[in-house]
């Protein structure tokens, strides 16, 4: 008798005492999971890795203060290949099998577009990693995308080069546009070719080339003979390298020259060009710069640094990694404002708040991009041969445009 | 439109543009065209061998291309060992069509991985005093990033040329091509003679490496790129022919950069492989194949 009764007693109090638990800090057992997935493999793992570490730092540091809502912050994530068709089955799963509480895009436009529909049927709050105008045929009005292309991507990202090449003297009268075969390049171009059009521009070459071109002298040549005053690129890091060494080569005469030549935002690539990048004006997001020095920023590159060493990506991490931390400080920031994780909730804050992140105030427009542009022109100079610390500091890659962020004035006409 | 300048700079660009596409296509000339193997990792082995051009550039400052001379005779090891896996699980059995395709498939992607778990997939370059200089001959420019990959493809050419038409194991690789049975009632061993063969041609990937290391950046997977180039070369200059090869490489080479410059650069594969399809159509064994 009397021992049922404590038995009894034991286990009410043992019940009392484990639902006290869970009440009190119920979801201190309860990992918060934000799930993705990232290029690990294929042709962006390079720049899938980086923004991976910038993201594990932004874990620890949350889960140093304490979580989210007091909950310990866990990853699940899958990695996706490259391959866009991967993506939707990794969405699901990520929803269905894992329950994550929160979703968060991979790395790219290629790998962003592919989940919108998944995501968006779950009515999920969908921070993005670098999509250029990935939202622009859905239009979901909970999607947000921290690189900072601007409210209308395609025209914003080489406005920058067209204002400064129209405010030269004597100004430019003639453009070549020469575009990579493929999904950036082309929207790259086509902004470009607005743009050049606005600005009165002549456009005297307008041509792209296949992804897998060896030899660019012969591309050089012929934009050469067309003798145009400014030379807009748009192009992937091969094809950067490629087109530079080319240009030096042939002795390419235009007055400015660049735009949207992605890799030369690389500190491999830096340091392999050097003085061939003198006078290149060319798109960036952030740089070291004293006029882009936000709080935080140089504090998270010496973790990123640390942790990158040995592992094969960009040493000095500023293109990527800091716009990958910086997007789940927005979801942070929302997620302790509002207090919970209601989506409509976050979401409803995302669009209002301007965000103070590593990368800057971020303010997000209708369309979920950034309210007003911030892609920077920046111009190198005074690289030195075969150095690759000079990349770490100021002065290599002046910040020409926007003015807010100006650190120095440009060099024109662009020599050799 | 057509200026002088502009036409005689295309054709010189093309010529070394062609040259370093022969020093690509030439391991492949031996491997699938004598010895009907298709290795599809060919261009893989490549790109192993522009990583260890990388390597030995960036930690001692060696010139890559000295670095993928030295290189070669590992390669010829490591080329010799794998023809004796191949022979073993698919020709002696004769499975060589499918499963052997496979199998170098696989290989392909395993070297793929294994660099991309080394190094990353960043892209790497090299650093040497001839990159970036340019000669001039009265309005011609001959870059000496494409110049050397050049000239070290046409002397490695002509090495290959002389070995198989002169020396004894030159000819027995090509008699291997020809007659396996006649050959083996002469007392030669087929197998020995292909797997000198097989690893001869994957040498040839040390060197290629290099140059291509020389003439830009490199990531584990830019091999995949040249796989159907390479394979077009050796078809178009016929199957076995090295002297073949050479010029259609050229040829590939040059028309590539004439309409690049002409009528614009993303034309270029699209006119290159119709070249190719048209020759096919006119001499089906190609330009030298044999019959």
């Amino acid at each position: 008798m009397v021992r049922i009764k404590t038995r009894s007693v034991l286990r009410t109090l043992g019940i009392a005492l484990a639902s006290a638990a869970f009440a009190g800090s119920a979801a201190a057992a309860e990992p918060l999971k934000i799930g993705f997935s990232m290029a690990l493999t294929g042709g962006l793992a390079g720049a899938g890795k980086a923004a991976l570490i910038g993201m594990e730092i932004w874990r620890d540091d949350v889960n140093k203060k304490g979580g989210l809502l007091g909950r310990k912050v866990e990853f699940v994530y899958y990695d996706d290949a490259t391959q866009p068709a991967n993506v939707p089955g990794l969405y699901t799963k990520l929803l269905e099998v894992d329950k994550v509480d929160l979703l968060v895009s991979a790395y790219g436009t290629n790998l962003i577009a592919p989940a919108l529909p998944i995501v968006m049927r779950k009515k999920m709050v969908f921070p993005s990693l670098f999509g250029l105008a990935a939202n622009e045929e859905f239009k979901y009005d909970r999607y947000f995308q921290i690189m900072p292309s601007g409210p209308s991507p395609l025209t914003d990202w080489s406005k920058g080069f067209f204002e400064l090449a129209a405010a030269q003297k004597p100004k430019p009268q003639t453009i070549a546009i020469v575009a990579a075969d493929a999904e950036f390049a082309l929207n790259a171009a086509a902004g470009a070719r607005k743009n050049a059009q606005a600005a009165g521009l002549k456009i005297v070459y307008d041509k792209t080339y296949p992804p897998p071109t060896t030899d660019f002298t012969p591309i050089v040549r012929a934009i050469q003979a067309t003798n145009p005053d400014i030379v807009y690129v748009g192009s992937y890091p091969p094809d950067s390298v490629g087109m530079v060494k080319a240009a030096h080569e042939v002795g390419l005469k235009a007055k400015m020259f660049g735009g949207g030549m992605v890799g030369l935002q690389f500190a491999a690539i830096q340091k392999n060009l050097g003085p061939l990048l003198n006078g290149i004006v060319n798109y960036d997001f952030w740089v070291p710069e004293p006029t882009l020095d936000f709080p935080g920023v140089k504090e998270f590159l010496a973790k990123y640094q640390e942790e990158a060493k040995g592992k094969g990506v960009d040493p000095y991490g500023h293109y990527l990694p800091p716009f990958a931390y910086a997007y789940l400080q927005v979801l942070e920031q929302s997620v302790n404002a509002v207090k919970s994780l209601d989506q409509a909730k976050l979401a409803a804050h995302m669009r209002k708040t301007t965000f103070d992140t590593v990368v800057g105030k971020v303010k997000f427009g209708a369309n979920g991009e950034w309210a007003r542009s911030r892609v920077l022109m920046v111009q190198f100079r005074d690289v030195q041969p075969d150095n690759l610390e000079q990349f770490a500091g100021p002065g290599k890659r002046v910040v020409l445009y926007p003015k807010d962020w100006k650190s120095g004035d440009i060099v024109f006409p662009y020599k050799q | 439109m057509i200026s002088a300048d502009l036409f005689s700079n295309a054709v010189v660009s093309g010529l070394l543009l062609g040259g370093f596409y022969a020093a690509v296509a030439i391991g492949l000339a031996i491997v699938f065209g004598q010895l009907d193997i298709v290795n599809i990792a060919h261009p893989a082995f490549i790109i192993v061998g522009a990583y260890i051009a990388y390597i030995l550039n960036s930690r001692f400052g060696f010139d890559p291309v000295f670095v993928g001379l030295l290189a070669a005779p590992a390669f010829f090891v490591v080329g010799a060992v794998i023809y004796r896996v191949y022979f073993l699980a698919f020709e002696r059995t004769g499975q060589e069509s499918l499963s052997g395709l496979a199998f170098f498939f696989g290989v392909m992607f395993i070297i793929e991985v294994v660099l991309i778990l080394i190094y990353g997939v960043d892209y790497r370059l090299v650093q040497a005093d001839y990159i970036g200089q340019s000669w001039r001959i009265g309005f011609v420019d001959f870059p000496l990033r494409m110049l050397v990959p050049f000239a070290v493809a046409a002397a490695l050419t002509a090495a290959i040329y002389v070995f198989m038409s002169r020396t004894f194991m030159g000819r027995a690789i090509q008699a291997v091509a020809q007659d396996r049975l006649a050959l083996q009632l002469m007392g030669a061993d087929p197998v020995r003679i292909k797997q000198w063969a097989f690893g001869l041609g994957i040498a040839t990937a040390a060197i290629a490496g290099s140059l291509l290391i020389v003439i830009g950046p490199v990531e584990p997977s830019v091999g995949r790129l040249y796989i159907g180039r390479a394979f077009a070369i050796v078809v178009l200059g016929g199957m076995g022919s090295i002297k073949g090869m050479f010029i259609a490489a050229l040829i590939l080479g040059i028309v590539e950069s004439m309409v690049s410059t002409f009528a614009g650069p993303s034309w270029s594969p699209a006119v290159a492989f119709g070249v190719l399809a048209i020759t096919l159509a006119l001499r089906p064994a190609g330009l030298f194949g044999r019959r």
